[in-house]
């Protein structure tokens, strides 16, 4: 056995085989990251949503799962929507500029028809379903226009789903994509720019 | 029968180091004389994670990790599986009581300053125990797929949606499986539960003994008993471990183990603190429950994150509470380990700090109110003003030095006060200032202009 030892050899040797162990490593990473995506099924269950609002009247709310979140619908009385321009100024961000809803829904009702809101029902703060709290009652009491307010954090939205500033969550709720199949049907979760 | 036995024992010990195992962790690890009450919870920390484990495995055989059959398979353990409900209570008063032992063993780390030189890894690989425990705490608490397991996850797992550059959305995604926490997420957890996260622990419990036999434990007066050796190299100040400690620690148990007992038979809900009342209703994603809190040992953390009105920095702020233990070897650095011998000063900070730490715990029960955000808030100050001050009390520091920093912590303070103003909470806001301006008063102040902060001569040997 030779007592030569060729240091260069082994330094390169070493090196390459730790380089490309260390790749081979990192690629066995990727399986088991993406095993976590949401599975074919989940996605599927995500597929859209049809709903009838005919029979909601004004004030009332109905509420629609849509991949497992509440979707809110709401069909707003005309003096709910005359009341929204003059809440503007104790609003965070009153002109929507946040993304928080299709282009489509970026209005001063945030909605596609004036009087039918859709929202998700999922506060923008920590994910709570925020309750709904018509005007003057509890627990918001006297004064309160009407609204949401989430009972984790007291966070609270005007009937826009607009968020109040000073409040923990940091945008308005979302508007989902939807659209009208006729004046009594949406389709919640697509809408023109989607299949 | 007695020669068959050392035969036996010889055997082993030539192809397994039991004997020498046995020598150096117990009958020859010599731990100092003079441990007293805080000594008890290192040992009792270990026997919670066995009765955690044992009932934890007894638990998964019974028990169904899909969103469907959760809850029934739950309440089949309690009502069907013979004495499935003393299992069940074992392990949910066990998680609670392991938490209790360990905030008291972390404790006595403060007070004894046993996380410093040479001991900053043991604390370290303590902190990670204590990290791996609390999201051992969070994956478990949503197994029984009640209302409180499945808002509270998808509070937590929302918190991660904070994060900038669209990261949050797709890793909130990602952590859950599905677009709400659901069936794909409870799976998960359990797997993390009962497999990945028990399997870290037990190495990190392994690696934090193995660091402690190394350079010894610390004791109440912060002596080391190795720097006085007899002829034989046994520390004076030193006693086996073995017969000496595990005889005060089984008698520890005992008295722990009678606690555990009455909780678990006479009050296993523990008045809604260690099992939420919401938790006995099944999970229904279209309905929060009026008003969501943590498990109690995690309330302090979660009354900072409540306190301040933006997402992100809530989040950080949170987050930094915990993760700010990591760095107490290298922020307190006052060569006085342990609290008999410091200054009046440190005494009263570290009482204030554990009056924090409790009434934060307090308000994070608590659905909120403008008056509790408030005080939430200030106390959070407070909370991080110990780090600090901590740091501040490591060395003589001049007037000149003292004043900077108040000044700096002044700035600062009144910044957040004037980012967060709200006409509404402004003299609320000014009122509880008062508070955080008492704190550095007594504390920057006082160590300036008074003796109170002069440390005490230590002794040479424990007494």
């Amino acid at each position: 056995m030779s007592t030569d030892v060729d240091a260069g050899r082994r330094r390169f040797l070493t090196t390459s085989a730790s380089v490309v162990g260390g790749v081979a490593a990192v690629g066995m990473a990727v399986p088991f990251v993406a095993a976590w995506q949401p599975s074919e099924r989940a996605r599927a269950i995500g597929a859209p949503v049809e709903v009838d609002i005919s029979k909601i009247e004004p004030g009332q709310m109905l509420t629609q799962k849509w991949r497992g979140k509440p979707v809110w619908i709401v069909r707003r009385p005309p003096e709910v929507l005359e009341a929204l321009p003059g809440l503007d100024d104790r609003l965070r961000d009153p002109a929507s500029t946040q993304k928080q809803q299709p282009d489509y829904a970026r209005n001063e009702y945030r909605s596609i028809k004036p009087e039918i809101l859709v929202l998700i029902g999922i506060c923008t703060h920590l994910g709570c379903s925020p309750s709904y709290v018509k005007r003057d009652q509890a627990p918001l009491g006297t004064g309160w226009p009407g609204g949401f307010f989430c009972p984790c954090h007291g966070s609270r939205f005007d009937y826009a789903g607009r968020v109040y500033s000073g409040v923990p969550a940091p945008t308005n709720l979302e508007v989902p994509p939807h659209k009208y199949l006729s004046d009594t049907r949406i389709l919640v979760g697509a809408d023109e720019g989607s299949a | 029968m007695k020669a068959m036995l050392t035969g036996l024992l010889e055997w082993t010990d030539a192809r397994f180091p039991l004997t020498k195992l046995w020598n150096e962790h117990l009958a020859q690890y010599y731990a100092p004389k003079n441990f007293n009450f805080w000594y008890y919870f290192g040992s009792l920390a270990l026997v919670m994670l066995v009765i955690q484990i044992g009932s934890g495995i007894w638990l998964t055989m019974f028990y169904k990790p899909s969103a469907a059959e959760a809850f029934a398979s739950v309440e089949y353990i309690m009502r069907e599986v013979p004495m499935g409900w003393f299992i069940r209570y074992m392990h949910t008063t066990g998680g609670s009581f392991f938490f209790a032992v360990v905030y008291l063993h972390m404790f006595r780390g403060m007070i004894y300053g046993s996380y410093k030189s040479p001991r900053e890894l043991i604390w370290i690989i303590g902190m990670l125990i204590y990290l791996c425990m609390m999201v051992e705490g969070f994956f478990g608490y949503l197994l029984p797929w009640g209302q409180m397991s499945y808002w509270g996850a998808q509070v937590i797992i929302s918190l991660f949606g904070a994060l900038p550059f669209g990261l949050g959305e797709p890793l909130t995604l990602w952590i859950r499986g599905d677009y709400v926490v659901a069936d794909a997420t409870l799976n998960r957890f359990f797997a993390l539960h009962v497999a990945a996260v028990p399997l870290a622990l037990l190495a990190l419990v392994v690696a934090h003994i193995m660091a402690l036999h190394e350079v010894g434990s610390n004791n109440p007066d912060g002596v080391e008993i190795k720097k006085d050796k007899d002829l034989n190299g046994i520390p004076r100040d030193g006693i086996p471990f073995h017969p000496y400690y595990t005889v005060k620690d089984i008698w520890g148990l005992a008295v722990c183990l009678i606690l555990f007992a009455a909780v678990l038979f006479f009050a296993p809900t523990f008045f809604g603190y260690f099992i939420e009342q919401p938790n006995f209703v099944p999970a229904d994603p279209l309905k929060t429950p009026e008003h969501i809190a943590p498990v109690w040992y995690f309330t302090p953390y979660y009354a900072i994150l409540r306190a301040i009105p933006d997402k992100l920095t809530g989040v950080i702020a949170m987050f930094a509470s915990v993760l700010i233990f990591f760095f107490l070897p290298w922020l307190d650095r006052h060569p006085i380990k342990s609290i008999r011998y410091r200054g009046t000063l440190f005494r009263l900070l570290i009482g204030v700090f554990v009056i924090t730490f409790i009434v934060l715990g307090y308000l994070g029960t608590q659905a909120p109110t403008a008056a509790k955000s408030e005080l939430g808030f200030r106390l959070g100050e407070l909370y991080f003003s110990f780090f600090l001050i901590l740091w501040l009390y490591s060395k003589q520091r001049t007037t000149g030095f003292n004043y900077t920093v108040l000044g700096i912590v002044a700035v600062l303070f009144v910044f957040f006060d004037v980012i967060r103003f709200d006409s509404e909470n402004g003299a609320l806001m000014l009122v509880s200032s008062l508070l955080v301006i008492g704190y550095f008063v007594v504390f920057v102040l006082g160590s300036m202009y008074t003796k109170l902060n002069e440390p005490k001569p230590v002794p040479e040997r424990v007494t």
